[in-house]
């Protein structure tokens, strides 16, 4: 029993750092109505200039935090004007392949700044158990807490604020949104801006406890790609929580039912047999096609 | 140069036989002609068997298999309209059916490659017509799920005895048969797999331009619309995504020969992605464009180690951006443009 | 015969000059080889999955930097041709073959990785081209009777695995074994060695043995089912990052192992660090090179020697990574069995001098580990000594393993 609430607790840690990730993806999906193959390697790279601003700057840690989001923000925000902007007319397939030119050279770089060997990237939390659980830590606690807080956080920008709406409205239809006076382009550039920052919280939460380097984020985007379109891709609280779906059921799955081998495998035939049940994801907004 | 008129918009070219038949004949003649032009090219190559020029024979061979390939894929993607990043998987189906063909119950190689390509296109059909279903980022979900769950597949403990588990197969390079002299290992195989491709492409431009597959088109360009008028998207898109894994298959299984052994390691993720890389910068929906693609995936990663030993793929990388800017319609968009 | 015009030429010009000069008639060379310098091929896994071993590769060019600045190696310069394979089979057939058929250079040194290398064995055996000093540690690169152009260099992981068998059979014959794997040729040979060393009986005594694989974001599920298998005794077979993982989740969820962690791993500075000090007291592995972090060599000739080669060489390297100590002193032994292969650089020379070296004392091997082969031992180095971590660095215990 002991060993079986381990193992759920251990795959809602797990869960966790998918959500985190997954945010990120429906952040720019929400934003650009594409899915950035690169977002995993953009939070990489972000959390290693967190790791040098801590470890070689030596600033503390909560502000080597929020310079971090700041300086992906305006990374993101430049990426968009200069790489994506050009090829804004372009066929899809275009833009993906210049996803995954980012992706490569973002890992190349990575490798070739900060070395492929396995960095420790701190914690703010205590190293204590909470509440004297072993179950789960205070880190797992905290990245809990802050995927739930800026998941509050987008989903009053995206229904409250004007400019939130604004993007929403800039990415669902771009046409009308132009003829009401939005700036589509800019909205775009400030969509991938948000998504940079959110995939480097995620980077530095996942990097503590997966340990920093340059393929940190190739395993674990595929998960936050599953747990978004599992949750639905347009609902931030939906890829949270498939999130933590995934995270738990994969760890069952190689517990008890069928092996860690197979595991993997396994859990995404699962997420596909989900979505052809349920096309839009478990809580995805279900699109008509008018003819 | 004509190209001077206002680039007309770009939409996804249509599959109009870009090439005349006169320069597809001359095409073919000089890839056949090609294991004895490159000495001339070279002259540093001189002499007809030089170690130097089989390499080159080699990385041509290369080419060819990827160009069958990404053929494959451009049937999917490029004429019906259904992105895939999972083509390594059947790359790897094939691969691993010749090689086990070869070693287990020694069947010649070439008989091995249909028996790869109809296998493929099986387990392709059966994957289809599930994964159909799903559309834009849930078939790329699913496909690459497929590209990730094969490899694992290929180790898993039960069926080691027939995949080599994770040492592979190691397979027997065929020589040239009837005991031809003037003819080397690479040379045939060369020939052979330009043999093959030749049937591929010519197979493959019958099936765009007939029945089957102005239904591909129509579904891409208005599913619904072709629905109406009598298609059966369903069986139509899944019979694509079959003849495409086919494709796919057969040069698997002409690249496990080349190569002479299979790993679950030759397959992973990066194979299917280059596979899509190599389609786009051929140019979709365009039966030249699998060669320039190809050539793309074969050439361009060397060319980037030689410039920068330090960070090869970061110079990939932004060959690949320049690339989409560049000619957003592939290479052989662009060669058609300046053709007027 | 396959000759390229180029060699023609160059044995004619040598058979020329030994005409000439009766002095020069010892003098004899294959492709790539020349009085000026030696031309040798290498691949690495620059990047992809096995990225973390790349830097093998350049320890290696730093290294070859060292040796052409201290006046080569009989006086002709190395010269080394590197491509970048990322760990996948027909990548490295396809620079092996642009190296040998291209580049001609006189031998292969150090490709790395057991399926890549599987995928050439073949080819540079038919085409009679050294393949020396693999990094892998597969039992199949020492069979000198069916591959005589192969030769591998570490103690391979069968062996290694064999040891901690021994040591739990005579320490702790009623353990319980838990066993964490790679799922791939490294993990299953660790994993091969080692049931067979605990035999048909010992074999009893695993408990429980799970795989995961180099794409799995974190193997907490897994060391969680290991304690609760009951196990009391650990064969961590981890790459660095997963054995960093491996140690602090099991101190996370106080389970307190006796703890075996593969050489692959067994650095202080990449990995134990890392994972936490405190978290890593009472691991055993075998080691048979010296860690660069461990404070015991401060004063060894060896250790400095290399320190100053790291900085003067190859300063942006890692300082704490125990594969840049792995370049070292592969490069070394190549650079001895070249040194002893004079001026005959045939392919066959360079293959049988690297297939006599006796009792070569490598400077960051531990002491009393020495490197030495034969006509039928292809294995270089046999012996490993088994060393405990005592919070700070790792103590070596007990006799030196292997013959």
């Amino acid at each position: 029993m002991e060993a079986f609430l381990h193992q759920i607790f251990s795959g809602l840690a797990a869960g966790g750092i998918y959500a985190s990730v997954a945010l990120a993806l429906v952040m720019i999906y929400t934003a650009t109505h594409h899915i950035n193959f690169a977002q995993g390697e953009m939070a990489m790279f972000a959390t290693y200039i967190g790791w040098a601003l801590i470890e070689q700057v030596g600033l503390p840690y909560w502000v080597a935090f929020f310079l971090t989001i700041a300086i992906a923000f305006v990374a993101g925000f430049t990426i968009e004007r200069i790489v994506l902007r050009p090829l804004a007319d372009k066929p899809v397939l275009s833009i993906i392949i210049a996803f995954i030119g980012l992706l490569v050279i973002f890992n190349a770089l990575a490798g070739f700044f900060f070395s492929y060997t396995i960095k420790a990237f701190p914690s703010p939390f205590p190293t204590s158990p909470p509440f004297g659980n072993k179950f789960l830590s205070w880190h797992d606690l905290g990245t809990v807490g802050i995927t739930v807080m800026v998941l509050l956080l987008l989903f009053g920008f995206f229904r409250f604020t004007p400019l939130g709406l604004a993007m929403r409205a800039a990415a669902f239809n771009p046409e009308s949104a132009r003829l009401v006076g939005i700036r589509v382009g800019l909205m775009l550039a400030l969509g991938w801006g948000l998504a940079a920052s959110i995939g480097g919280i995620a980077g530095m939460l996942v990097a503590h406890v997966v340990y920093l380097d340059p393929n940190m984020m190739s395993g674990i985007l595929l998960y936050g790609f599953a747990s978004a379109l599992l949750g639905g891709i347009d609902n931030p609280g939906g890829a949270v929580v498939g999130g933590f779906i995934v995270g738990v059921a994969e760890n069952l799955l190689g517990a008890y039912v069928i092996g860690t081998e197979l595991k993997l495998s396994v859990a995404l035939v699962l997420i596909i047999g989900v979505l052809l049940v349920r096309p839009a994801g478990l809580f995805g907004r279900r699109l008509v096609t008018r003819v | 140069m004509t190209s001077n008129q206002a680039a007309a918009p770009l939409a996804t070219p249509l599959a109009k036989p870009a090439t005349s038949w006169v320069t597809t004949g001359i095409f073919i003649a000089v890839l056949f002609a090609l294991p004895y032009l490159l000495p001339v090219v070279l002259p540093e190559l001189e002499g007809i068997i030089t170690l130097k020029a089989n390499f080159m024979i080699f990385q041509f061979t290369l080419v060819i298999i990827y160009a069958i390939a990404i053929l494959g894929l451009n049937i999917v993607t490029g004429y019906s309209g259904q992105i895939s990043l999972g083509h390594g998987a059947f790359y790897a189906i094939g691969a691993y059916t010749a090689a086990v063909l070869m070693d287990k119950l020694d069947v010649p190689y070439w008989a091995t490659v249909p028996v790869s390509g109809a296998l493929c296109m099986v387990v392709g059909f059966l994957f289809g017509l599930p994964a159909l279903r799903l559309t834009g980022h849930y078939l790329a979900l699913a496909t690459f799920a497929l590209a990730l769950a094969v490899p694992q597949l290929l180790k898993y403990k039960h069926i080691e005895w027939l995949t080599g588990g994770v040492q592979g197969i190691v397979i027997l390079k065929p020589d040239a048969p009837f005991g031809i002299k003037f003819m080397n290992a690479d040379q045939w195989l060369y020939y052979f797999c330009l043999f093959v491709a030749c049937i591929m492409f010519w197979l493959a431009m019958n099936l765009i331009r007939g029945r089957f597959g102005r239904a591909m088109i129509a579904i891409r360009d208005h599913p619904i619309a072709a629905e109406a008028m009598g298609v059966n998207n369903a069986m139509v898109k899944s019979m694509a995504f079959g003849i495409s894994a086919a494709y796919t298959g057969v040069a698997g299984a002409l690249g496990a020969i080349a190569i002479a052994f299979v790993a679950p390691d030759s397959f992973t993720v990066f194979l299917s992605i280059s596979f899509l890389v190599g389609l786009v910068i051929g140019g979709l929906a365009s039966i030249s464009g699998a060669i320039f693609g190809a050539i793309f995936i074969q050439f361009v990663p060397n060319i980037a180690d030689s410039i920068s030993k330090a960070a090869p793929w970061a110079i990939y990388g932004m060959f690949l951006i320049a690339a989409v800017y560049v000619m957003p319609t592939g290479a052989a968009g662009l060669v058609r443009r300046l053709r007027g | 015969m396959l000759i390229s015009r180029r060699v023609m030429i160059a044995s004619v010009a040598t058979a020329a000059a030994a005409h000439a000069l009766p002095a020069m008639a010892q003098k004899k060379y294959d492709t790539g080889a020349s009085d000026k310098e030696i031309v040798f091929g290498h691949t690495g896994p620059y990047s992809g999955p096995a990225s973390a071993y790349g830097t093998i590769g350049k320890a290696i060019q730093a290294y070859v930097a060292k040796v052409n600045d201290d006046g080569g190696v009989n006086g002709r310069k190395l010269k080394m041709i590197t491509y970048d394979d990322g760990y996948s089979p027909p990548k490295m057939v396809e620079m092996v073959r642009r190296l040998v058929e291209q580049d001609e250079v006189l031998f292969l040194f150090n490709t790395l990785g057991t399926p890549t290398n599987t995928a050439i064995h073949k080819y540079v055996n038919a085409k009679k081209v050294p393949h020396l000093f693999v990094a892998t540690g597969a039992t199949k690169w020492g069979d000198p009777k069916n591959f005589p152009w192969t030769m591998g260099w570490q103690p391979n992981y069968q062996t290694e695995g064999k040891i901690y068998a021994q040591y739990i059979l005579d320490n702790k014959p009623d353990a319980k074994i838990g066993i964490l794997y790679q799922n791939d040729d490294y993990g299953k040979d660790y994993l091969h060695g080692f049931e067979e060393g605990l035999g048909e009986k010992g074999r009893k005594l695993i408990v429980s043995k799970l795989s995961y694989e180099v794409t799995d974001p974190t193997i907490d599920s897994q060391i969680v089912s290991l304690k609760g298998s009951g196990a009391d005794t650990f064969f961590n077979i981890t790459t660095p990052k997963f054995a960093a993982q491996a140690i602090r989740k099991s101190a996370d969820i106080e389970w307190k192992p006796l703890h075996f962690l593969n050489n692959v791993s067994a650095s202080v500075g990449s990995v134990l660090t890392p994972a936490g000090l405190d978290k890593s007291v009472g691991i055993i592995t075998a080691l048979y090179a010296k860690d660069p972090t461990d404070p015991q060599w401060a004063n060894d000739k060896g250790y400095q020697d290399w320190l100053a080669w790291m900085n003067k060489y190859y300063p942006e390297g890692d300082k704490k990574d125990t594969f840049n100590v792995f370049g070292y002193n592969v490069a070394y032994t190549l650079v001895a069995a070249l040194k002893q292969a004079g001026d005959n650089l045939t392919r066959e020379n360079v293959m049988k001098q690297a297939a006599s070296l006796k009792n070569l004392e490598v400077p960051m091997l531990l002491p009393g580990i020495k490197v030495s082969t034969s006509a039928t031992d292809f294995y270089p180095i046999e012996q490993e000594q088994l060393a405990k971590f005592n919070g700070k660095v790792f103590e070596l215990f007990g006799k030196v393993y292997g013959n």
